[in-house]
């Protein structure tokens, strides 16, 4: 091809302080073609992109937009010169209607005064073109996951980018979404768009990208077409060695039920039922995965179980006691632990030490406080065995949970409910954002709690996680639960399917009985 | 007093207590919309007074009846300076907001009987103004049967004005672009800044009309009630005019009749003697009415209101 | 606004804080035509000059020293207490009306009994929004100004209508035995109005520190101050800690006013303006970045600059009022100590080989600080996650 490349970066340098988050990276995208940025978390490639899209500055380097070296001092210079980007974490404003988000920094006004026929007019003739379905005049918080997507693609379209990034896009989306979005990316390609694709998924790549780079630790290890390269062969470029994805797993004879849940109904704050007449059992030794999009009442679930979100109807039986109604600290004390969702949000309190953050469960029962008065010492004790026995690295117990790494504060939460020999462990999205080696870390804790007797309850956005670890696998949509079977009997189209609602067909229901 | 007469007065009084409120309140409305919390109104009302009184009361040979309403001018342009302070602590200075609030509200009292130490030869009060913000008769509206003795006559004027702005600040905020980014950046920042908007440029003039608006309603409150300036010119009006912007749900409208409202309860304070079921209860009551009024709002109604979402929030420009 | 004590910069902050905020100062007397030099030590010489002006300081910082704990403890909760000043004024009005209410009484029952009843009603004010915000999610920060004009507007009204003497517009003067001030201390400080006072306020930061480091109940106040969601995952119960904290900071406002009830004043008058210990204790307290310790020493500042500053008055024809635009300018560089650790940053640096590659990560990747679910801003913000 000897057509001028849409964006060209020569010996690229972002620097934090004195850690270099990209370090020295060249890359050539094309017009026409899907570009695969592939690198684990971390490793880079958003703070590329962000020096693409105008938010960060380079340190050094140069950036050539259609041959010319340009400066990107913000986003609208990105946006002026064609770049677009599709964020991982939505920038939609939810109390905004779908429309006023699409023209929000590049309004048409009649002097000053926002001039929404034009618009719409506009946006419209690109959801035609694209063939996309968005509802213009609904509030984005009240649009689903997916459509909020579309309306960033729109957002990006409705600005004339020549070159569209999509920065982990796929995260929230169901099987189905996934391919919809891929197939729009091809189309964009081959209208003779650049489109760049930042994942760390396998067959995304597999499935879009004509040319796929590799970064790591900052660094471009290599660019290939990605129909050479076997799916293996990319994850070992990722991870810098060879990644066994398959963890030994025993077969446990089935135990006693120690989590059985019967006809649960939850509603939220706003009285939204979230959890519809959710029937199920964890047993003794079993793991079960619960698959389902982001929003499907998951969250409301684990709340309820952990005593967060009061039962509105139903019963929540825990090791052989009613749990329904109890506080968060009896079912602590009953044998639950648990790994949040969102470590920073819920699992820790980031600016107290990791001391502190190792007793906050256990901080009213001896020998952490007696009569009300703390007892540091046995504190400084427990925490120094702990974050020995998980691995847990931290130059002191005394630095705050904050400064630690993701990898490592995932693992002092592991460390304090693991300690408490839980008979139920709900961990939900317990590697989220975490790299290839701290993932392999946990899941063999949760391997571990498996073996060691434990009744496992994993919820995670992730299918690859559940069909990796999970016994048995259990589908919720809607806040129903759409099916629970073993684990084998269920393919990931399957599951994708009942993900979002769909029914199985006989066939493939009679298979898999 | 006949019903006519009596009703005349409470509408006068409400409206005439009410003005400086009307005019901080969309204020504090344009701070919050663009993500800076405003406890600093108070502060900006006490430089918006000052200034005021200290121009009325040097030029108002000068301008005569033009004065008062120059002396609004005034007060809303020191009030808008002075809001600077808070504009660079909290969008530059990454400042919590309250306490940089708070610290308007600390400074504001003490400069101006400072300056007014200095300007008066050591009082800490200013003379009485000669040229203040009195009563008008609208006149064409005056003339219409029941409604126009009641609602404009003898009335307030800058009353009026407020309700008018508070009109023009909700066609801004709704219908303009530069409304649809300043709620954008009080909304979620990192989303206008990723389609270009600036968030510091925006949210300095969300601070900066409310320096302007705030600094008008301590002008219309020395000017038009007090009538001079001295450290309790202003005690808490700036307060009720947040607690009003609350109780309108941050809609300048609202707003503005939460303002009329508490001005209102203000004037059954005084008038109330006359009225014949309330006569005999103690003032106390009406004095602390809108303060308690605020409270049962805020713990029954304020669930469905939505502040801005970003609002308290400090935006770093990544680098 | 949650200030770490987490390494040595933490003390060098209220230090330079007040070294720009006297020289903000300093330009606003140049600017007007006065001798800032001269009036700074005439400001010393009248706090630390005499043995009277020792006892004023001192007298000066006790309620201080109090509604500064007070303001402590709440913010570690994550509550932003402004009604300092109306839980302080509740609490003098209630001691006072206490005392002259049992005249008879032994000193050393009517004395604890009315020092119990100031902080007793400045718990129950404070209480109010703690309650408020606990179970109806209503912002602190709103209904404790309301309820400061409540107090204000209240207190006046009682005091008018039911404790004074005909037409007066004050309290009559509490019984000789309910006293904190001594015929002893007074010979000892050349007749100032210094009270026993300051040994109730300095076993009560001492007590502060006890509870917020070694107390499972301050360990809850901590924790749900930085992170009420993790909080709640642990098991602690928000609203009971709210509340608790909201209770103990009320109540240390309220012996705060008792102290001017009890102390100072030995009455209570008619106000028109809310107490300066209200507001002035919260800017104690943000000084001393809530460090118990510390806020025993900022109290002794601010007592300086009160008392200093009248001297201003008397010496000059600065006036006196040039002390709070000092005090307004220290809690702005306080409130700005971003700018200052950023300088220290810089030139930190330089020495340094080792840049913080967390911390400098940490700036750019954390673009918001602030999450306000409540209906008005709590005061999360500062932090950045």
């Amino acid at each position: 091809m000897n057509e001028t490349p849409a964006i060209e970066i020569h010996h690229l340098v972002k620097a934090f302080g004195t850690f270099k988050a990209n370090d020295d990276i060249s890359i050539t995208f094309r017009n026409g073609e899907v570009h695969a940025l592939l690198g684990e978390n971390g490793a880079g490639k958003s703070t590329l992109m962000n020096m693409l899209s105008g938010i960060l500055r380079p340190t050094s380097g140069q950036i050539l937009v259609k041959g010319k070296e340009v400066d990107l001092h913000s986003a609208k210079d990105a946006s002026e010169l064609g770049i677009g980007m599709v964020h991982q974490h939505f920038m939609l404003v939810g109390a905004f209607t779908v429309l006023e988000n699409i023209i929000l920094g590049s309004e048409p006004t009649n002097a000053g005064r926002l001039n929404f026929k034009t618009a719409r007019k506009r946006v419209e003739d690109i959801l035609s073109r694209y063939d996309l379905d968005v509802d213009l005049d609904a509030r984005v918080d009240d649009i689903s996951v997916g459509m909020q997507q579309r309306v960033e693609i729109v957002k990006v379209l409705f600005r004339n980018a020549d070159v569209l990034i999509f920065d982990e896009p796929t995260a929230v989306l169901t099987p189905q979404e996934i391919d919809d979005l891929l197939a729009i990316m091809r189309q964009l390609a081959e209208e003779g768009k650049a489109v760049i694709l930042i994942t760390h998924k396998l067959e995304e790549i597999r499935a879009v990208a004509d040319i796929t780079t590799i970064i790591r630790r900052g660094r471009v290890i290599d660019t290939v077409k990605t129909a050479e390269k076997t799916a293996e062969e990319l994850a070992t470029l990722m991870v810098g060695r060879p990644v066994d994805f398959d963890l030994p797993k025993s077969d446990l004879a089935e135990g006693a039920p120690i989590l059985t849940v019967e006809h649960l109904d939850v509603t939220d704050k706003n009285k939204v039922k979230r959890v519809a007449d959710l029937n199920l059992t964890v047993h003794a030794g079993e793991i079960v995965g619960l698959a389902g999009i982001d929003g499907n009442g998951q969250s409301e679930l684990v709340k309820a179980l952990t005593g967060l979100l009061p039962v509105h109807a139903g019963t929540i039986t825990i090791a052989g006691k009613n749990t329904t109604h109890a506080t968060p600290r009896q079912i602590v004390r009953d044998g639950v632990g648990h790994i949040p969702e969102d470590r920073q949000k819920f699992g820790l309190v980031m600016p107290m030490t990791v001391i502190e953050n190792m007793g906050l469960m256990t901080y009213t029962e001896e020998p952490l406080s007696k009569h009300g008065i703390l007892n540091e010492g046995a504190a400084v004790k427990m925490t120094e065995e702990l974050t020995k026995k998980f691995d847990v690295r931290t130059s002191s117990i005394h630095n705050t949970a904050g400064s630690l790494s993701g990898g490592n504060q995932q693992k002092l939460i592991i460390a304090r409910e693991m300690s408490r020999d839980p008979q139920l462990m709900i961990a939900m999205n317990p590697t989220r954002g975490l790299d290839v080696g701290a993932i392999e870390f946990i899941h063999q804790q949760i391997l571990n709690a498996r073996e060691a007797g434990h009744a496992v309850l994993l919820i995670s956005y992730e299918l690859d996680e559940i069909k990796q670890l999970a016994d048995t696998i259990a589908v919720i949509h809607a806040g129903h639960l759409v099916a629970t079977r073993e684990a084998g009997d269920l393919t990931t189209s399957q599951i994708g399917l009942l993900m979002a609602g769909e029914q199985l067909n006989e066939e493939a229901a009679v298979d898999a009985d | 007093m006949n019903i006519e007469t009596l009703l005349l007065t409470v509408v006068s009084t409400s409206l005439v207590y009410s003005a400086p409120l009307i005019f901080t309140s969309i204020g504090g409305v344009f701070s919050e919309h663009s993500g800076i919390v405003n406890v600093g109104l108070e502060g900006m009302m006490v430089m918006g007074a000052f200034a005021s009184v200290v121009f009325n009361l040097a030029f108002g040979d000068a301008f005569g009846a033009a004065t008062p309403w120059l002396g609004l001018l005034v007060g809303g342009l020191v009030g808008m300076v002075f809001s600077l302070i808070h504009a660079v602590a909290t969008i530059n200075l990454r400042t919590d907001h309250i306490i940089s609030g708070t610290v308007l509200n600390l400074m504001a009292p003490a400069l101006a009987v400072y300056l007014t130490r200095l300007l008066f030869q050591g009082r800490g009060q200013t003379d009485i103004l000669q040229h203040p913000l009195s009563t008008v008769t609208i006149p064409v509206l005056s003339k219409i049967p029941v409604i126009g003795p009641i609602f404009f006559t003898k009335t307030s004027a800058a009353a009026y004005l407020g309700i008018i702005v508070s009109i023009v600040a909700w066609w801004v905020l709704a219908k303009t672009r530069f409304g649809l980014r300043l709620r954008s950046v009080g909304e979620h920042p990192e989303a206008a800044d990723s389609v270009g908007i600036s968030v510091y440029a925006y949210r300095y003039a969300g601070v900066l009309i409310s320096g302007f608006l705030g600094g008008i309603g301590g002008a219309v409150m020395a000017q038009s009630i007090t009538l001079n300036f001295s450290v309790t010119t202003i005690v808490g009006q700036g307060f009720m005019s947040l607690a009003a912007m609350i109780f309108g749900k941050w809609h300048p409208v609202g707003a503005m009749g939460a303002a009329v409202f508490f001005g209102f309860a203000q004037s059954l304070a005084i008038v109330g003697k006359y009225i014949p079921v309330i006569e005999n209860m103690p003032d106390v009551i009406f004095t602390i009415a809108p303060y308690l009024i605020t409270i049962i709002v805020l713990v029954a109604f304020i669930g469905n209101a939505r502040m801005p979402a970003a609002d308290g929030s400090t935006f770093i420009k990544a680098k | 606004m949650r200030i770490k004590n987490k390494n040595i910069q933490s003390i060098w902050i209220p230090i330079i804080a007040i070294i720009l905020g006297l020289l903000v100062g300093a330009i606003v007397m140049l600017l007007s035509g006065f001798n800032p030099i001269e009036n700074y030590i005439n400001l010393f010489t009248g706090a630390v000059g005499t043995p009277n002006a020792i006892g004023e300081v001192l007298r000066a910082a006790t309620p201080l020293i109090l509604t500064g704990a007070g303001f402590a403890i709440a913010n570690s909760a994550g509550f932003f207490n402004i009604g300092l000043a109306g839980q302080a004024l509740v609490g003098w009005l209630c001691s006072v009306a206490f005392a002259n209410a049992f005249p008879s009484w032994p000193g050393y029952l009517l004395l604890p009994g009315a020092i119990i009843a100031g902080a007793l009603a400045g718990a129950i004010w404070s209480g109010i929004a703690g309650f408020l915000r606990a179970y109806f999610g209503a912002s602190e920060v709103i209904t404790t100004i309301m309820l400061n004009y409540i107090a204000l507007y209240g207190t006046n009204a009682i005091i008018k209508g039911v404790l004074a003497h005909g037409n007066n517009d004050y309290s009559p003067t509490i019984p000789v035995q309910a006293r904190l001030r001594t015929p002893f201390l007074e010979n000892l400080t050349q007749n100032s109005t210094f009270h026993w006072g300051i040994i109730i306020a300095i076993v009560a930061a001492i007590f502060l520190w006890w509870l917020m480091k070694k107390t499972t109940l301050g360990f809850e106040i901590r924790a749900v101050g930085m992170n009420p969601d993790a909080s709640r995952y642990a098991g602690m119960s928000t609203k009971k800690t709210i509340i608790a904290a909201m209770l103990i900071s009320g109540a240390l406002a309220g012996l705060g006013g008792a102290m001017e009830g009890l102390g100072d004043f030995q009455n209570i008058v008619v106000n028109t303006a809310l107490p300066d210990i209200g507001f002035d204790g919260m800017s104690v307290s943000l000084l001393a970045g809530g460090a118990p310790i510390g806020i025993i020493f900022s109290a002794l500042l601010f007592g300086v600059l009160k008392i200093g500053g009248l001297n201003i008055s008397i010496t000059s024809t600065t006036p006196s009022e040039i002390v709070n635009i000092v005090i307004a300018s220290v809690i702005f560089f306080v409130g700005a100590q971003y700018m200052i650790r950023y300088f220290f940053d810089k030139s930190g640096k330089k020495g340094k080989k080792n840049g913080k590659k967390g911390a400098a990560k940490g700036k750019a990747d954390a673009p918001t600080g602030t999450d306000a679910d409540q209906a008005a801003p709590t005061t999360q913000g500062g932090d950045t996650e």
